[in-house]
């Protein structure tokens, strides 16, 4: 799908002799306003720029001087003011959430876009459940957790805190933009291979199985790890989930947990140095996390566009 | 594949393997509508004592004291809506400029590039976006915002708006990290729709001598403008909903003035700052508030899609 350039507009600044016959015959007010608009557009994209440059070297110059061996595997300090101790608990609850986050939603997001696209296609139910799920992507982070507070932790089931019930926020959170990539990626698969399989007698499921999700699968990956990169990245979704634990907890049935945003957001609220040191290595090391999903995501989303050609 | 079922091609659905699967696929689909219904239904419950005892004047009342039994939101509601109006007056003209850039300007290598540099400024965390503005942001922005309030402050009607005392937290502050924020989902959703004009219209506008800015004008604009419509609402649902970069700049003491460089509090941060410790009816006033946050989110997001999907209709008809 390439998007045939224009042919060459003529700007003030085009180097080409042959264009310059044209530059003349504009008028002054004309080549000015077509400047000032092109002016605009790289103007917006550097100011865009700036803020990303500035907080990444920022983040990295502040924690590149905390993070070490000790850092990354040892528990939290029992006193957040003094310095010592590390992030271990927090980085184990991360993953631990976030990856059961993804076991939840993945599953259950690629199952609702095969029936949206495979089965559902134009009936008043699917476009119901396309509209919506366009609709839950819009929910707030902070109402899921309010969400699974109410339902999960606090009343009718009295399940308490723990990453499951930090998981389930995610997870709530993931599903929909699972569905809407998941959905895209199947669209783009063609109609002929489906008739292929329906031609060798193949059932419904089967092809979906063994023709449309294989074809389909570096993009639904790809959309799925972008999904990862935003929940791990969360931190309201957790607040009144998972509670609170010093120690590392790697069973996210059981017990209090914590994760590298809910530790930023505590310690950045201290006046004290060595909480806030120890919030700049959270937040490279969370940083780190997150870009390395969203680069996963892209060179996976790339192979298989070149896949495609 | 059995040898059996290559002699009848059978319906799709016909077979009990088939309806089952569909099934399936059918409740997980079905599983985005009971968890919206859910929620609704969760939260509105659990929040009706608070409801029950303040009445209609939750969303009338700025007068926010739980200890005494006063629970009226107006002030949180108003400093979500300001500091997310500042945000998309701020993002707008950047993202619309860089989805320009994206479809119009930059080489196919360059496109790649612009749209990853994008996307790594969505994945940057809310937190860190907040913590960095509260600890590196706030106090140059004191110092701006001082100096803007001694010049702007003093004229007649911007002394409304911009007058002192600045503080580092502020409206301006939530609202410009918002805008940062945003920029991305703005800027990929107005590049979706940009690319939506089919290239016989542009190269029409480019045949007739058009400069790149009338051609846009000529050819794009008028095609676009519900959608793009639409891209900013979305944006604006997104920036209202944003909680914990908001709640660490806004300066949590919600108050209703027009002075954009005081502190203020917004729904999302007062919830993420108090719901842990709430108890009783104050738990319930913040789950009220969540409602009302999950109400207003909601019909933002609803008008966007429609107002979207009629133009991608529109759109195809004319096709």
């Amino acid at each position: 799908m390439s998007i045939a350039s224009p042919p060459a507009p003529p700007t003030a600044s085009d180097p080409n002799p042959a264009s310059s016959i044209l530059e003349r015959a504009l008028s002054p007010r004309r080549r000015v306003v077509n400047n000032l608009a092109t002016a605009w557009m790289m103007a917006s994209l550097l100011v865009a720029l700036v803020p990303l440059a500035v907080i990444v070297a920022y983040v990295i110059s502040k924690g590149a001087g905390v993070i070490n061996g000790d850092f990354l595997i040892k528990d939290l300090p029992i006193i957040t003011q003094f310095a010592g101790g590390g992030i271990k608990p927090a980085i184990v609850g991360t993953v631990v959430i976030t990856g059961l986050a993804a076991l939840l939603s993945i599953p259950l997001g690629v199952l609702a876009a095969v029936y949206l696209n495979e089965y559902g296609r134009d009936k008043p139910v699917a476009n119901v459940i396309r509209f919506m799920a366009g609709v839950m992507t819009g929910v707030p982070s902070i109402v899921m957790g309010l969400f699974v507070a109410t339902i999960w932790v606090s009343s009718g089931l009295h399940r308490g805190y723990s990453g499951l019930a930090g998981s389930l926020a995610l997870g709530a959170l993931m599903l929909p933009i699972v569905i809407r990539s998941s959905e895209e990626m199947l669209k783009l698969v063609p109609d002929d291979l489906r008739d292929a399989s329906d031609a060798l007698g193949a059932r419904r499921w089967r092809t979906v199985l063994s023709v449309a999700l294989p074809a389909a699968l570096p993009g639904i990956v790809s959309g799925a790890m972008l999904a990862v990169a935003r929940a791990a990245g969360e931190t309201a979704p957790l607040l009144f989930t998972i509670g609170i634990t010093r120690s590392t907890n790697a069973n996210p049935f059981r017990g209090t947990n914590t994760a590298l945003s809910q530790e930023i957001w505590f310690n950045a609220q201290t006046p004290f140095a060595a909480a806030k040191d120890r919030a700049w290595g959270e937040a490279l090391t969370l940083i780190v996390i997150v870009f390395v999903c969203t680069v996963i995501a892209r060179l996976v989303s790339s192979r298989f566009a070149m896949a495609r050609r | 594949m059995t040898g059996v079922a290559a002699t009848k091609r059978p319906k799709a659905g016909d077979i009990w393997s088939d309806r089952a699967f569909r099934a399936v696929a059918l409740v997980a689909g079905l599983l985005v509508l009971i968890i919206l219904g859910l929620i609704a239904y969760t939260t509105t419950s659990k929040a009706w004592p608070a409801f029950r005892e303040q009445g209609f004047s939750f969303v009338t009342s700025d007068r926010w004291n739980p200890n005494v039994g006063q629970f009226g939101a107006l002030a949180f509601i108003f400093g979500t809506l300001v500091s997310s109006a500042i945000a998309i007056a701020f993002a707008v003209p950047l993202s619309l400029g860089i989805a320009l850039f994206i479809t119009e300007l930059a080489s196919k290598r360059l496109r790649m590039f612009v749209t990853y540099v994008i996307d790594l400024l969505a994945a940057i965390p809310s937190v860190v976006y907040g913590f960095w503005a509260l600890a590196v942001f706030t106090t140059p922005a004191k110092t701006l915002y001082t100096h803007l309030a001694d010049t702007l402050g003093k004229l007649p009607l911007l002394s409304r708006l911009f007058g002192g005392p600045a503080s580092g937290a502020s409206f301006m502050t939530a609202g410009v990290i918002l805008a940062v924020m945003i920029i991305p989902i703005i800027t990929s959703l107005a590049r979706e729709v940009l690319l939506t004009v089919a290239q016989d219209d542009k190269n029409a506008a480019w045949a007739m001598g058009a400069t790149r800015w009338e051609m846009l004008r000529v050819a794009v604009f008028p095609r676009v403008r519900s959608g793009l419509v639409g891209a900013v609402m979305l944006g604006l649902g997104r920036a209202m909903g944003e909680t914990i970069a908001v709640a660490l700049v806004i300066g949590n003491s919600p108050q209703i003035t027009s002075h954009l460089f005081r502190t203020g509090d917004s729904m999302a941060s007062v919830i993420a700052h108090n719901f842990p410790e709430a108890t009783g009816v104050p738990r319930a006033a913040l789950i009220g508030m969540g409602v009302v946050l999950f109400a207003i989110t909601i019909v933002v997001n609803i008008t966007a899609r429609f107002i979207t999907r009629r133009t991608a209709r529109a759109m195809g008809a004319a096709r």
